[in-house]
Protein backbone atom coordinates (compact mmCIF):
# COMPACT_ATOMS: atom_id res chain seq x y z
CA UNK A 1 0.00 0.00 0.00
CA UNK A 2 1.49 3.30 -1.10
CA UNK A 3 2.16 5.93 1.52
CA UNK A 4 1.78 9.63 0.94
CA UNK A 5 4.31 11.65 2.92
CA UNK A 6 4.34 15.44 3.14
CA UNK A 7 7.52 17.34 3.99
CA UNK A 8 6.38 20.59 5.53
CA UNK A 9 7.47 23.34 7.94
CA UNK A 10 5.60 26.61 7.60
CA UNK A 11 8.83 28.58 7.57
CA UNK A 12 10.92 28.83 4.43
CA UNK A 13 14.59 27.93 4.12
CA UNK A 14 14.67 25.30 6.85
CA UNK A 15 15.45 22.37 4.54
CA UNK A 16 12.19 20.98 3.13
CA UNK A 17 13.47 20.54 -0.41
CA UNK A 18 16.86 19.22 0.73
CA UNK A 19 15.07 16.75 3.01
CA UNK A 20 12.58 15.69 0.33
CA UNK A 21 15.42 14.89 -2.06
CA UNK A 22 17.54 13.18 0.61
CA UNK A 23 14.70 11.05 2.03
CA UNK A 24 13.48 10.18 -1.47
CA UNK A 25 16.90 9.03 -2.62
CA UNK A 26 17.52 7.08 0.60
CA UNK A 27 14.17 5.27 0.29
CA UNK A 28 14.90 4.52 -3.37
CA UNK A 29 18.34 3.23 -2.41
CA UNK A 30 16.56 0.63 -0.26
CA UNK A 31 14.67 -0.59 -3.34
CA UNK A 32 11.38 1.22 -2.79
CA UNK A 33 9.60 2.85 -5.73
CA UNK A 34 9.58 6.55 -4.92
CA UNK A 35 8.19 9.69 -6.52
CA UNK A 36 8.95 13.18 -5.20
CA UNK A 37 6.47 15.95 -6.10
CA UNK A 38 7.17 19.67 -6.02
CA UNK A 39 4.11 21.64 -4.83
CA UNK A 40 5.84 25.02 -4.95
CA UNK A 41 4.09 26.41 -8.04
CA UNK A 42 5.90 29.43 -9.42
CA UNK A 43 9.03 28.87 -7.33
CA UNK A 44 10.00 25.31 -8.09
CA UNK A 45 13.39 24.12 -6.91
CA UNK A 46 13.17 20.39 -6.32
CA UNK A 47 14.16 19.86 -9.97
CA UNK A 48 17.32 21.89 -9.39
CA UNK A 49 18.26 20.13 -6.15
CA UNK A 50 17.69 16.76 -7.87
CA UNK A 51 19.75 17.80 -10.90
CA UNK A 52 16.87 17.43 -13.37
CA UNK A 53 16.32 21.12 -14.22
CA UNK A 54 17.32 20.70 -17.87
CA UNK A 55 14.89 17.86 -18.46
CA UNK A 56 11.57 19.34 -17.32
CA UNK A 57 9.02 19.03 -20.15
CA UNK A 58 5.63 18.84 -18.43
CA UNK A 59 4.68 19.57 -14.84
CA UNK A 60 2.10 18.86 -12.14
CA UNK A 61 -0.31 21.52 -13.43
CA UNK A 62 -0.17 20.12 -16.99
CA UNK A 63 -1.21 16.75 -15.53
CA UNK A 64 -3.88 18.24 -13.23
CA UNK A 65 -5.40 20.09 -16.19
CA UNK A 66 -5.21 17.10 -18.51
CA UNK A 67 -2.68 18.64 -20.92
CA UNK A 68 -0.21 15.83 -20.31
CA UNK A 69 -0.32 12.25 -19.14
CA UNK A 70 1.27 11.42 -15.84
CA UNK A 71 3.77 9.14 -17.58
CA UNK A 72 4.90 12.04 -19.77
CA UNK A 73 5.45 14.41 -16.86
CA UNK A 74 7.34 12.02 -14.58
CA UNK A 75 11.11 12.45 -14.85
CA UNK A 76 13.00 9.30 -14.02
CA UNK A 77 16.21 9.91 -12.09
CA UNK A 78 19.30 9.09 -14.13
CA UNK A 79 21.10 7.63 -11.12
CA UNK A 80 18.31 5.45 -9.75
CA UNK A 81 15.56 4.12 -11.97
CA UNK A 82 13.09 3.60 -9.11
CA UNK A 83 13.19 7.30 -8.22
CA UNK A 84 11.01 9.78 -10.14
CA UNK A 85 10.28 13.49 -9.98
CA UNK A 86 7.05 15.33 -10.75
CA UNK A 87 8.07 18.99 -11.07
CA UNK A 88 5.98 22.06 -10.28
CA UNK A 89 5.12 24.64 -12.91
CA UNK A 90 7.39 27.67 -12.98
CA UNK A 91 5.11 29.94 -14.96
CA UNK A 92 1.57 29.15 -13.89
CA UNK A 93 -0.44 30.52 -11.02
CA UNK A 94 -0.83 28.40 -7.91
CA UNK A 95 -4.62 28.66 -8.24
CA UNK A 96 -4.35 26.32 -11.21
CA UNK A 97 -3.92 23.51 -8.69
CA UNK A 98 -7.37 22.19 -7.87
CA UNK A 99 -8.16 19.90 -5.00
CA UNK A 100 -9.87 17.31 -7.23
CA UNK A 101 -7.00 17.46 -9.72
CA UNK A 102 -4.39 16.84 -7.05
CA UNK A 103 -6.48 14.01 -5.56
CA UNK A 104 -6.70 12.36 -9.00
CA UNK A 105 -2.95 12.61 -9.63
CA UNK A 106 -2.15 11.21 -6.18
CA UNK A 107 -4.59 8.32 -6.70
CA UNK A 108 -2.84 7.46 -9.99
CA UNK A 109 0.57 7.68 -8.33
CA UNK A 110 -0.56 5.33 -5.56
CA UNK A 111 -0.91 2.59 -8.20
CA UNK A 112 2.67 2.99 -9.39
CA UNK A 113 4.78 3.84 -6.34
CA UNK A 114 5.46 2.73 -2.76
CA UNK A 115 6.20 6.24 -1.48
CA UNK A 116 4.82 9.56 -2.70
CA UNK A 117 6.74 12.43 -1.13
CA UNK A 118 5.13 15.87 -1.40
CA UNK A 119 7.53 18.80 -1.03
CA UNK A 120 5.40 21.58 0.45
CA UNK A 121 5.98 25.26 -0.27
CA UNK A 122 6.58 27.55 2.70
CA UNK A 123 3.59 29.34 4.17
CA UNK A 124 0.09 28.08 4.94
CA UNK A 125 -1.67 28.96 1.71
CA UNK A 126 -3.10 26.85 -1.09
CA UNK A 127 0.09 25.05 -2.16
CA UNK A 128 0.97 24.10 1.40
CA UNK A 129 -2.54 22.98 2.33
CA UNK A 130 -2.87 20.92 -0.88
CA UNK A 131 0.52 19.29 -0.30
CA UNK A 132 -0.59 18.05 3.15
CA UNK A 133 -4.24 17.42 2.25
CA UNK A 134 -3.98 13.69 1.41
CA UNK A 135 -0.97 12.79 3.55
CA UNK A 136 -0.72 9.61 5.60
CA UNK A 137 2.57 10.71 7.16
CA UNK A 138 4.02 14.18 7.79
CA UNK A 139 7.64 15.11 8.31
CA UNK A 140 7.81 18.51 10.01
CA UNK A 141 11.20 20.07 9.24
CA UNK A 142 12.35 22.40 12.02
CA UNK A 143 15.52 24.36 12.75
CA UNK A 144 16.57 24.86 16.39
CA UNK A 145 15.53 28.49 16.16
CA UNK A 146 12.53 30.36 17.63
CA UNK A 147 10.68 31.40 14.47
CA UNK A 148 11.01 27.96 12.90
CA UNK A 149 9.67 26.24 16.04
CA UNK A 150 6.73 28.63 16.21
CA UNK A 151 5.82 28.05 12.54
CA UNK A 152 6.15 24.28 12.98
CA UNK A 153 3.67 24.46 15.84
CA UNK A 154 1.21 26.20 13.54
CA UNK A 155 1.72 23.57 10.83
CA UNK A 156 1.15 20.75 13.35
CA UNK A 157 -2.18 22.41 14.15
CA UNK A 158 -3.13 22.39 10.47
CA UNK A 159 -2.10 18.73 10.10
CA UNK A 160 -4.52 17.93 12.94
CA UNK A 161 -7.43 19.87 11.46
CA UNK A 162 -7.22 20.55 7.73
CA UNK A 163 -6.13 17.19 6.31
CA UNK A 164 -8.38 14.53 4.85
CA UNK A 165 -7.41 12.15 7.65
CA UNK A 166 -8.20 14.73 10.35
CA UNK A 167 -11.60 15.41 8.82
CA UNK A 168 -12.41 11.69 8.92
CA UNK A 169 -11.47 11.61 12.59
CA UNK A 170 -8.19 9.81 11.89
CA UNK A 171 -4.68 11.10 12.54
CA UNK A 172 -1.82 11.95 10.23
CA UNK A 173 1.32 10.27 11.58
CA UNK A 174 3.59 13.20 12.46
CA UNK A 175 7.38 13.19 12.79
CA UNK A 176 9.86 15.89 13.66
CA UNK A 177 13.02 16.28 11.60
CA UNK A 178 15.43 18.64 13.30
CA UNK A 179 17.78 20.10 10.69
CA UNK A 180 20.89 22.32 10.74
CA UNK A 181 21.60 21.16 14.27
CA UNK A 182 24.93 22.02 15.85
CA UNK A 183 25.46 19.88 18.99
CA UNK A 184 28.44 21.99 20.12
CA UNK A 185 26.48 25.25 20.08
CA UNK A 186 23.45 23.54 21.66
CA UNK A 187 25.72 22.26 24.47
CA UNK A 188 27.14 25.75 24.95
CA UNK A 189 23.61 27.11 25.34
CA UNK A 190 23.79 29.12 22.13
CA UNK A 191 21.17 27.06 20.34
CA UNK A 192 17.90 25.40 21.34
CA UNK A 193 18.57 21.80 22.35
CA UNK A 194 16.74 18.88 20.80
CA UNK A 195 15.04 18.30 24.18
CA UNK A 196 13.75 21.90 24.17
CA UNK A 197 12.27 21.59 20.68
CA UNK A 198 10.78 18.16 21.42
CA UNK A 199 9.18 19.40 24.62
CA UNK A 200 7.60 22.38 22.87
CA UNK A 201 6.32 20.57 19.79
CA UNK A 202 5.68 17.17 21.43
CA UNK A 203 5.73 15.02 18.31
CA UNK A 204 8.10 12.04 17.93
CA UNK A 205 11.60 12.69 16.63
CA UNK A 206 12.44 11.17 13.24
CA UNK A 207 16.02 12.35 13.07
CA UNK A 208 18.58 15.05 13.72
CA UNK A 209 20.42 16.34 10.67
CA UNK A 210 23.63 18.10 11.71
CA UNK A 211 24.65 21.39 10.11
CA UNK A 212 27.13 20.35 7.42
CA UNK A 213 29.00 21.64 4.39
CA UNK A 214 27.93 18.50 2.56
CA UNK A 215 24.37 19.79 2.10
CA UNK A 216 25.50 22.79 0.04
CA UNK A 217 28.03 20.68 -1.83
CA UNK A 218 25.28 18.26 -2.86
CA UNK A 219 22.87 20.97 -4.00
CA UNK A 220 25.68 22.67 -5.95
CA UNK A 221 26.05 19.59 -8.12
CA UNK A 222 22.34 18.71 -8.18
CA UNK A 223 22.33 15.48 -6.22
CA UNK A 224 20.48 14.45 -3.05
CA UNK A 225 23.00 14.43 -0.16
CA UNK A 226 22.16 10.76 0.50
CA UNK A 227 23.31 10.00 -3.03
CA UNK A 228 26.18 12.46 -3.35
CA UNK A 229 27.84 11.49 -0.08
CA UNK A 230 25.94 8.77 1.79
CA UNK A 231 28.75 8.41 4.34
CA UNK A 232 28.73 12.10 5.29
CA UNK A 233 27.14 13.15 8.59
CA UNK A 234 23.88 14.41 7.02
CA UNK A 235 23.87 11.42 4.66
CA UNK A 236 23.99 8.96 7.55
CA UNK A 237 21.44 10.98 9.55
CA UNK A 238 18.96 10.86 6.65
CA UNK A 239 19.50 7.10 6.17
CA UNK A 240 18.79 6.58 9.89
CA UNK A 241 15.66 8.73 9.58
CA UNK A 242 14.44 6.57 6.69
CA UNK A 243 14.93 3.39 8.75
CA UNK A 244 12.81 4.95 11.52
CA UNK A 245 10.21 5.99 8.96
CA UNK A 246 9.93 2.34 7.95
CA UNK A 247 9.32 1.39 11.57
CA UNK A 248 12.79 0.25 12.62
CA UNK A 249 14.03 1.11 16.07
CA UNK A 250 17.29 2.98 15.50
CA UNK A 251 19.30 4.59 18.27
CA UNK A 252 19.17 8.40 17.99
CA UNK A 253 22.69 9.64 17.41
CA UNK A 254 23.93 12.83 15.79
CA UNK A 255 26.51 11.79 13.22
CA UNK A 256 29.51 14.05 12.73
CA UNK A 257 31.84 14.47 9.79
CA UNK A 258 35.03 12.71 10.77
CA UNK A 259 38.02 14.80 9.93
CA UNK A 260 41.65 13.84 9.86
CA UNK A 261 44.43 16.33 10.48
CA UNK A 262 44.31 17.53 6.85
CA UNK A 263 40.53 17.86 7.03
CA UNK A 264 40.83 19.98 10.15
CA UNK A 265 43.47 22.20 8.56
CA UNK A 266 41.51 22.72 5.37
CA UNK A 267 38.02 22.17 6.75
CA UNK A 268 37.18 25.84 6.81
CA UNK A 269 37.79 26.28 3.12
CA UNK A 270 34.62 27.29 1.26
CA UNK A 271 33.03 24.38 -0.60
CA UNK B 1 47.65 16.16 -10.88
CA UNK B 2 48.96 19.63 -10.09
CA UNK B 3 49.12 20.87 -6.51
CA UNK B 4 46.22 23.26 -7.16
CA UNK B 5 44.25 20.45 -8.75
CA UNK B 6 44.78 18.36 -5.64
CA UNK B 7 43.41 21.05 -3.35
CA UNK B 8 40.54 21.98 -5.67
CA UNK B 9 39.37 18.49 -6.47
CA UNK B 10 36.33 18.73 -4.21
CA UNK B 11 35.03 22.17 -5.17
CA UNK B 12 31.42 22.09 -6.21
CA UNK B 13 30.68 25.82 -6.47
CA UNK B 14 31.84 26.09 -10.12
CA UNK B 15 29.39 23.31 -11.01
CA UNK B 16 26.61 25.22 -9.24
CA UNK B 17 27.54 28.42 -11.07
CA UNK B 18 27.44 26.76 -14.47
CA UNK B 19 24.14 24.97 -13.80
CA UNK B 20 22.53 28.24 -12.71
CA UNK B 21 23.85 30.20 -15.67
CA UNK B 22 22.39 27.71 -18.13
CA UNK B 23 19.07 27.45 -16.32
CA UNK B 24 18.58 31.20 -15.86
CA UNK B 25 19.60 31.97 -19.45
CA UNK B 26 16.68 29.78 -20.54
CA UNK B 27 14.24 31.17 -18.00
CA UNK B 28 15.07 34.78 -18.81
CA UNK B 29 14.83 34.17 -22.52
CA UNK B 30 18.46 35.01 -23.28
CA UNK B 31 18.78 31.75 -25.18
CA UNK B 32 16.54 31.77 -28.26
CA UNK B 33 15.02 35.17 -27.45
CA UNK B 34 11.89 33.89 -25.71
CA UNK B 35 11.44 32.56 -22.21
CA UNK B 36 11.42 28.81 -22.47
CA UNK B 37 11.59 28.62 -26.25
CA UNK B 38 11.91 24.86 -26.16
CA UNK B 39 8.62 24.49 -24.29
CA UNK B 40 6.94 26.79 -26.81
CA UNK B 41 8.31 24.73 -29.72
CA UNK B 42 7.02 21.60 -28.06
CA UNK B 43 3.47 22.96 -27.86
CA UNK B 44 3.40 24.35 -31.39
CA UNK B 45 4.94 21.28 -33.05
CA UNK B 46 2.39 19.02 -31.36
CA UNK B 47 -0.44 21.36 -32.44
CA UNK B 48 0.70 21.25 -36.07
CA UNK B 49 1.00 17.46 -36.11
CA UNK B 50 -2.38 17.24 -34.40
CA UNK B 51 -4.00 19.22 -37.18
CA UNK B 52 -3.21 16.48 -39.70
CA UNK B 53 -3.37 13.28 -37.70
CA UNK B 54 -5.13 12.31 -34.53
CA UNK B 55 -2.53 12.26 -31.82
CA UNK B 56 -3.05 9.84 -29.01
CA UNK B 57 -1.49 11.33 -25.91
CA UNK B 58 -0.11 7.95 -24.82
CA UNK B 59 1.74 7.63 -28.14
CA UNK B 60 3.71 10.83 -27.81
CA UNK B 61 7.09 10.99 -26.14
CA UNK B 62 8.78 14.31 -25.51
CA UNK B 63 12.33 14.63 -24.22
CA UNK B 64 14.18 17.81 -23.63
CA UNK B 65 17.70 18.72 -22.61
CA UNK B 66 18.63 22.35 -22.19
CA UNK B 67 22.30 23.14 -22.63
CA UNK B 68 24.45 26.25 -22.85
CA UNK B 69 25.44 25.94 -26.50
CA UNK B 70 22.92 23.41 -27.64
CA UNK B 71 19.47 22.36 -26.51
CA UNK B 72 17.69 19.33 -27.83
CA UNK B 73 14.00 18.62 -28.19
CA UNK B 74 13.01 15.11 -29.16
CA UNK B 75 9.38 14.52 -30.08
CA UNK B 76 8.31 11.04 -31.04
CA UNK B 77 4.76 10.78 -32.32
CA UNK B 78 3.39 7.41 -33.30
CA UNK B 79 1.19 7.82 -36.38
CA UNK B 80 -1.11 4.85 -36.99
CA UNK B 81 -0.64 3.02 -40.32
CA UNK B 82 -3.47 2.50 -42.87
CA UNK B 83 -4.71 -0.78 -41.33
CA UNK B 84 -4.91 0.63 -37.84
CA UNK B 85 -6.44 3.85 -39.09
CA UNK B 86 -9.21 2.00 -40.93
CA UNK B 87 -10.00 -0.31 -38.04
Amino acid sequence: MAKILVVTSGKGGVGKTTSTAALGAALAHGGEKVVVIDFDVGLRNLDLVMGAERRVVFDLINVVQGDAKLSQALIRDKRMENLSLLPASQTRDKDALTEEGVARVLADLREKFDWIICDSPAGIERGATLAMRHADVAVVVTNPEVSSVRDSDRIIGLLDSKTEKAEKGERVEKHLLLTRYDPVRAERGEMLKKEDVLEILSIPLLGIIPESEEVLRASNVGAPVTFNNPDSAPGRAYFDAVRRLKGENVEMIIPSDRKGLLGKLFGRRAA
Amino acid sequence: MSLMGFFNRRTSAPVARERLQILLAHERGIVGGKPDLVALLREEILAVVGRHVTIEQDRVQVKMNRGADLSTLEIEVEIPGPTLARA
